[in-house]
């Protein structure tokens, strides 16, 4: 309970998974880690919502998962983002924008 | 690309499970490691592994499959309920698809012809409106001048006798025009259809055979195409074999076919007038199949149109001059309309039985349900959401209906064979009754729909449970239902008591019947001597038609004082005294009126009516005889067609007076009163043997009491009343039962308050008192509401009923009292019970 105001807002894990995953394939930690540390500790990755996620991207056909090696020589579920996958941060971003942008412009105006 | 990985990924995990388990824990494993132990507790990991193990469509089949399982496992773990439920739902579901496989081909399959609906029944409209079989004239006529019909055909029935193989058959056929099997669209199987070149005149003898005969008689041999058989003495060429599933439905039973061979040439039936024929007999069904891009419409204005402007070259006699126009149906309608309101009835009665067996299934699982409050209460406690909830009971209700349904399936192939052999001889399509895929299809559906509805009340009920009314609004609904039930078979009870009770205008009594085909009128003298003389019968006559038989021969009737129809009996001398009718006036025929003598008839007393003044001494001339008779004598009337049918206008005359001799006869014997020699059963060898010394060849068939002839004749409505009868007596068993578990139920659960009661000095007769009225009550309700829905359920059964309103007030009291009865019957029980409850009781019960 005492997470509920720094879980990620709903429906924006997908878009911060595929984002996180254009820079480099990354295991399930090194995607919620490096969410938390961009969002500087703002958004906080519930795993069970995180593992969730991946399972419907993977199913989307946006990434790939592959079992490897970790620089630390463990083995770990690495994700990949596909073609179909990098499209859909395209579109998933401009409307991200769009309804940021919307919100402000209300959250601006005056009476 | 996405859907692939859908199905795919779902199936992996359907399928590997536990490789899928691992591979979720390993990620998550990795996770939590990175993620340190402070912020890993168990407690999260559980939820995470639930919350990412929960996502994809697979996981909802797994949850479903986990509820099946656990469902079979509760239904197991309490047999009696299961094996309750499940017959109850059987009887149900069992039932409803027996009748439905009775029903299906009949009201709502198209015929198996091509373009079923262009084929259309054309009959001649009698005065008062009935129907009239056409004449070959009218055929004629029509095929002549008709547009709007591709193929015209006429039919009559033809009972040849097949001799040279074997020992003689009497066979079912039919004598066609050429274009019979163009207009139904169905070509033989082997060789080649009739020709219009072969229907005329003095043509070739050729016949068709049915499959069933082809297969039977001639050992499916191909080679049989053009060899000869022998029919009656003469040579016919088999030309063609139909197809085995030809489903003749003008007469189901022919095995053979041959052309009626009738004149037609147009200057036949021209302004001469040739109308001494016999082609000019109204004894004709005609079918026709309406030309490929006109409306059935069109053409049914058409004929109208024909009908109505006689035209020069067909000139028309006075009895079939298609004044009153012609009656066009399509075949479809005219093969079903006359059982369409017993099956419509049927259904409706078993659709009742199915609620009221689904109602008492549903009163089971509530009561069950008080049992299972505390498992249920402990699922949510843990979490469970209220749809998972009320899906997995809505699972247990649908398995215990597909155990039900698929033990009802069991009994409807059994039922629908009962059904067939208690069916009506008339009933159409019987060849296409059986558990075949539509009939399947619904008993799955209905299935479905049983789980389905018993489940919903338990289902939505499972949290706020308000069980005494509920269940106390199911009896009443069970006996409700019951009573309609009940009122409906108590109706058609009386119907056919009813008509029972009509006289038939004849004495049944000690009468055998038979029929015979008779070569010649010589032979058939002889034979009746022959009968005469066999110990036992105290006399014997033939007659052309047979009361009550399904024969119906009728012909116009030209008298000085206008036309009229009757049907025409020419019968031996004996006739009415041996049948039992009586004379009213004037005298009856005897031995000399023979050919040659003065014509004379009898006429029956509605006719003598109809045609008003004193009959005795009138002159008629009837169908295509052109002599004038003369009226000697009137008898009292007789039911022909069916003990509720008014048509009994009728002219008798005797055999070797009438213009040819009708090789079919009905031979009716009266037994004598001793009771040695009066088994008709045991009568029956001796009188054949009889029949054959006189002519080896002669073919007997039919035979039949009178009596039964009388019972047989109601066949339609004693099959609507059998099976409401069986219906009404389950929905009675049911809504006992059920008023019976709700009391013993509530019983159960107000032990502590009855324990009570007794111990501040209520006595036991108080007790029972008080459970007794709480079970009348709901019984009253029950019969309130089911009058108002039994009245509105005998108005649609009103064309079935016969001398009894739908208010017919003996069969309600009668009822509603039987009813009441057996509820009382049902409260005694628990209420008994009650009074023996001691007051201890209230102070142990937790």
């Amino acid at each position: 309970m005492e997470e509920k105001n720094t879980d990620v807002i709903q429906g924006t894990l997908d878009l911060l998974i595929l984002k996180t995953l254009s820079l480099a394939p990354m295991h399930g930690f090194g995607i919620a880690r490096r969410v938390e540390q961009v969002s500087r500790g703002v958004f906080k990755v519930n795993p069970g919502s995180l593992l969730v996620a991946l399972q419907r991207l993977e199913r989307a056909g946006w990434l790939d998962a592959e079992w490897r090696q970790t620089e630390n020589a463990r083995r770990a579920k690495f994700y990949t983002l596909t073609k179909a996958g990098r499209k859909q941060l395209e579109v998933e971003t401009e409307d991200w924008n769009r309804r940021a942008g919307a919100v402000m412009r209300l959250l601006k105006a005056e009476g | 690309m996405s859907l692939w990985r859908q199905v795919s990924r779902g199936l992996w995990t359907l399928t590997h499970r536990r490789a899928a388990d691992q591979d979720l824990a390993d990620e998550l494993q990795h996770y939590l490691e990175q993620l340190g132990p402070e912020r890993a507790s168990q407690a999260r990991v559980t939820m995470a592994r639930e919350e990412a193990r929960s996502y994809g469509w697979e996981n909802l089949i797994e949850q479903t499959l986990a509820d099946i399982r656990y469902a079979a496992r509760r239904l197991r773990s309490s047999p009696a309920f299961t094996i309750i439920a499940a017959l109850t739902l059987a009887v149900g579901v069992g039932a409803s698809t027996a009748i439905f496989s009775v029903v299906y081909p009949i009201l709502f399959e198209p015929l198996p012809y091509p373009d079923a609906g262009r084929v259309l029944m054309i009959s001649d409209r009698g005065a008062g409106g009935n129907r009239v079989d056409v004449t070959f004239g009218t055929y004629a006529e029509l095929a002549a001048r008709g547009r709007s019909l591709s193929a015209l055909a006429v039919a009559k029935a033809w009972q040849p006798t097949l001799t040279g193989r074997a020992e003689p058959e009497r066979l079912d056929g039919q004598r066609v025009s050429a274009d019979y099997f163009r207009v139904l669209g169905i070509p033989p199987l082997l060789g080649r259809n009739f020709d219009a070149a072969d229907d005329r005149p003095h043509g070739a003898n050729l016949a068709m055979i049915s499959d069933a005969l082809w297969r039977t008689r001639f050992a499916g041999d191909s080679a049989i195409i053009g060899q000869p058989i022998a029919l009656d003495g003469d040579r016919f060429t088999v030309i063609g074999v139909m197809p085995g599933g030809f489903d003749n439905v003008l007469q189901p039973s022919a095995q053979i076919w041959s052309l009626l061979q009738y004149e037609s040439s147009a200057g036949f039936f021209g302004a001469a007038g040739n109308h001494d024929a016999r082609e000019w007999g109204h004894h004709l069904t005609m079918i026709a199949r309406v030309r490929a891009g006109l409306s059935v419409e069109t053409a049914r204005r058409e004929l109208g149109d024909l009908a109505r402007t006689p035209a020069p070259e067909f000139a028309r006699p006075y009895w079939a001059n298609l004044d009153n126009g012609l009656i066009v149906h399509a075949l479809q309608d005219d093969v079903t309309a006359g059982v369409r309101p017993a099956l419509l009835a049927i259904l409706g009665a078993v659709l009742l039985v199915l609620a009221i067996a689904c109602v008492n299934v549903t009163n089971l699982l509530l009561a069950r349900g008080v049992q299972r409050r505390g498992e249920l209460g402990m699922r949510a406690a843990l979490g469970a959401s209220r749809g998972r909830i009320v899906r997995q009971l809505l699972i247990e209700s649908l398995v215990l209906a597909l155990l039900g349904g698929a033990l009802g399936l069991a009994f409807a192939s059994a039922g629908t064979r009962v059904l067939v052999a208690l069916s009506p001889p008339e009933l159409p399509r019987s060849s296409a009754i059986g558990i075949n895929g539509p009939v399947f299809l619904s008993a799955f559906g209905v299935t479905l729909l049983c789980g389905v509805c018993i489940g919903l009340i338990p289902a939505l009920q499972h949290q706020r449970p308000r069980l005494r009314s509920t269940r106390g609004a199911l009896v009443v609904a069970e006996v409700a239902l019951a009573l309609v039930l009940l009122v409906g078979a108590g109706l058609l009870l009386r119907s056919l008591d009813s008509l029972l009770s009509i006289p038939p205008g004849f004495n049944s009594a000690r009468v055998l019947t038979m029929q015979v085909q008779l070569p010649s009128e010589r032979v058939a003298r002889q034979t009746l001597d022959a009968v005469r003389r066999v110990p036992g019968v105290t006399s014997a006559a033939f007659t052309s038609q047979l009361p009550l038989s399904g024969e119906v021969d009728g012909y116009g009737v030209h008298l000085e004082s206008g036309d009229y129809s009757a049907l025409r009996y020419t019968a031996s001398a004996g006739y009415p005294q041996t049948l039992g009718i009586t004379l009213r006036r004037g005298r009856l025929l005897d031995g000399h009126d023979i050919a040659g003598r003065p014509r004379v008839v009898l006429v029956s007393e509605s006719f003598a009516k109809r045609i008003g003044g004193d009959p005795i001494g009138q002159r008629l001339r009837m169908g295509p005889d052109s002599g004038w008779s003369t009226i000697v004598g009137v008898v009292g009337n007789v039911k022909q067609v069916s003990l509720a049918a008014d048509e009994t206008d009728a002219v008798y005359m005797t055999t070797p007076q009438w213009i040819w001799f009708d090789s079919k006869q009905s031979l009716v014997i009266r037994a004598s009163d001793d009771p040695a020699a009066s088994d008709l059963a045991a009568l029956t060898p001796a009188i054949k043997a009889a029949i054959w010394s006189v002519d080896k060849d002669v073919p007997v068939v039919r035979v039949a009491a009178m009596t039964d002839l009388v019972a047989r004749s109601e066949a339609r409505r004693r099959f609507a009343l059998t099976v409401f009868e069986a219906f009404g007596l389950v929905a009675l068993a049911l809504a006992a039962i059920g008023l019976y578990g709700v009391l013993s139920g509530s019983v159960t659960e107000r032990l502590r308050e009855i324990g009570v009661r007794s111990a501040l000095g209520a006595s036991p007769a108080g007790i029972t008192t008080l459970i007794v009225r709480q079970g009348m009550t709901l019984a009253a309700l029950g019969v309130v509401i089911g009058l108002v829905g039994a009245v509105a359920a005998s108005r649609a059964i009103g064309s079935l009923l016969f001398g009894v309103t739908a208010f017919d007030s003996v069969t309600y009291v009668g009822v509603v009292l039987v009813l009441l009865g057996v509820s009382l019957l049902a409260c005694w029980l628990p209420a008994v019970r009650a009074s023996g409850v001691a007051p201890l009781i209230s102070l142990r019960s937790p």
